[in-house]
């Protein structure tokens, strides 16, 4: 079973990676919210401009504590 | 100001396409399924015509379901999702739309490639190398486009529909590598980098991650997408769709040497594949059970809206077809179950019912949106095609069941001396019937593509192709 020396270093190489990621996310502060997030797709409607007024403030807040994620600047 | 606030217009070209193309590669691929059910019913059906034969059907058959249908559902949601969760448009919109034209190639080749026999012979990987080629470029492009309009997205917080659809996308870039590593011959011939029994279990690490990340994750990423947007509630809970993304990934991998049982493989591979195969069950249930909820203080709308009945009783099915198959892995449901018509019930109560109804709920919510209406022309349609498919389903799946305990049965059953009591064709004589009223559950499903196809015309017919604008930053 030669193929099984590539398959079980291939998954637990993936595991690792999935490990590293989860990690990241965990440590960026992806998961310190929950109660949120899962309502949030529910209010950018397609086309309305209004909707994320209530909810950009937080992000910014969050995203100048964490400085693994700079993405919400602004111009 | 960063390239994304100047950008005012989602990028839903791709999207459009893509949608459009899910429905048109599933009326095809459904409607070759339906004639190779009837083959099994009628052998002499088309009058042993090579190009037809079931044998070069059959793979068409599953590429054109899976990777054509499925494939171009996967691409539109994707591509949806990842724009309205991130508030930009897609990374490299002109790579997108080759991802578009790659994808639509590979299924155009595997349609001219397969009927003449070209084949590698793994199942769900056929296509012969120069295919595969394309097929890797049009991924990696694909993940280029993902995973870039992630990092350039406004919302802090990645969307767990995300996390499904990366998943999904990575792992399948690994598993058609690896399983399709070959050393070309000629032009259409080539030969698998392994060998034997080796090969074959690389093949079922690839057949069931391909079932795990490619028909679970990803249509997963629409389910908790398109439930709470239809629904218009927030996911029952969205911690537990966390946990339920870190559980599944983690287990899946491990679970392809079930489709090897009582095989050469090792016990003990066998084994491991068993247990992985089981534990799998709690984390899927949990994902079920969560999408379920999400109708919790809104159980009216299943019965008001077409639209939710498809996604919830998707759920339902992947519910059922994922406590099946860890039952099926237990190798002693196994020994019966094993080269029987239940597999294939089981796989069609999940492709079926769960991917095929998940994905027509999906579509049926953003058809419209791609074509500057909020609804389908006809929304009585919607809920006939539901029914229609429903009732198909149920059929196919019984008529399979029945016959796949039937033909375990009859292959094992002893005469006291030690003899066989029923020769192969007894099981097969047996089956007929069963393969008759399969193949009515087939044509209604079919029935059903076309119901949507008509009403997809009709929509788009009286629909205008808007460029949706970005909700904008406060202070943009």
């Amino acid at each position: 079973m030669d193929a099984l020396y590539l398959l079980i270093p291939l998954s637990a190489l993936g595991v690792l990676g999935i490990l590293g990621v989860f990690a990241w996310a965990l440590h960026s502060g992806q998961f310190d919210d929950l109660e949120q997030q899962g309502a949030q797709i529910l209010e950018a409607e397609e086309g309305s401009v209004d909707v994320r007024q209530g909810r950009i403030a937080p992000d910014l807040k969050q995203s100048a504590q964490s400085p693994a994620r700079a993405t919400t600047e602004n111009p | 100001m960063n390239a994304n606030t100047t950008a005012v217009h989602y990028t839903d070209a791709p999207v459009r396409g893509f949608a459009l193309a899910a429905v048109v590669w599933g009326v095809v691929g459904m409607l070759v399924g339906v004639v190779i059910a009837a083959q099994l019913a009628f052998p002499d059906l088309t009058h042993g015509i090579p190009w037809l034969s079931y044998g070069r059907l059959r793979p068409l058959h599953t590429n054109a379901v899976i990777f054509a249908f499925g494939g171009c559902a996967l691409f539109a949601t994707s591509y949806h999702v990842v724009q309205r969760t991130c508030q930009v448009p897609l990374f490299l919109p002109k790579l997108a739309m080759f991802t578009f034209w790659g994808w639509n190639a590979v299924i155009v080749l595997a349609a001219i490639t397969l009927p003449l026999g070209y084949t590698q012979g793994k199942e769900y990987a056929e296509l012969e190398w120069p295919i595969d080629l394309l097929i890797a470029v049009v991924w990696v492009s694909y993940a280029i486009v993902f995973f870039g309009t992630i990092g350039t997205r406004r919302v802090r917080h990645i969307y767990v529909a995300n996390w499904f659809f990366g998943a999904y996308i990575l792992t399948v870039a690994l598993l058609h590598i690896v399983n399709s590593a070959a050393m070309p011959a000629s032009l259409w011939k080539s030969y698998s980098a392994y060998a034997g029994v080796q090969d074959a279990m690389v093949q079922w690490w690839y057949g069931h991650n391909a079932v795990g990340f490619f028909l679970t994750a990803g249509f997963l990423g629409m389910m908790y997408y398109y439930i709470p947007k239809q629904a218009e509630r927030p996911v029952y809970s969205y911690r537990l769709s966390i946990v339920h993304f870190w559980a599944l990934i983690f287990t899946y991998m491990w679970a392809g040497p079930h489709h090897l049982h009582y095989t050469a493989l090792p016990d003990w591979a066998q084994s491991i594949g068993m247990l992985f195969s089981l534990v799998l069950l709690a984390p899927s249930w949990g994902g079920m059970i969560n999408g379920v909820m999400t109708l919790s203080g809104a159980w009216h709308k299943l019965r008001d809206d077409p639209i939710i009945k498809f996604l919830i009783v998707a759920l339902s099915f992947y519910g059922m077809a994922t406590f099946e198959g860890p039952m099926m892995s237990i190798k002693t449901v196994n020994a019966l179950s094993h080269y029987t018509d239940w597999t294939v019930g089981h796989v069609h109560s999940g492709a079926l019912g769960w991917v095929g109804l998940i994905s027509m709920g999906s579509l049926y919510y953003l058809i419209p949106r791609m074509f500057g209406r909020t609804t389908m022309h006809s929304v009585s349609a919607i809920n006939a095609h539901f029914w229609i498919a429903t009732l198909g389903i149920v059929l196919y799946i019984a008529a399979m069941w029945i016959a796949g305990v039937m033909q375990g049965l009859m292959w094992r059953a002893l005469n006291p001396d030690g003899t066989l009591v029923y020769t192969f064709v007894e099981s097969v004589k047996a089956t007929f019937p069963f393969y008759l009223i399969r193949l009515l559950g087939g044509l209604l499903y079919l029935a059903g593509m076309g119901v949507m196809c008509w009403n997809v015309v009709m929509t788009i017919r009286n629909g205008a192709v808007r460029a949706a604008p970005i909700p904008q930053l406060a202070h943009a």
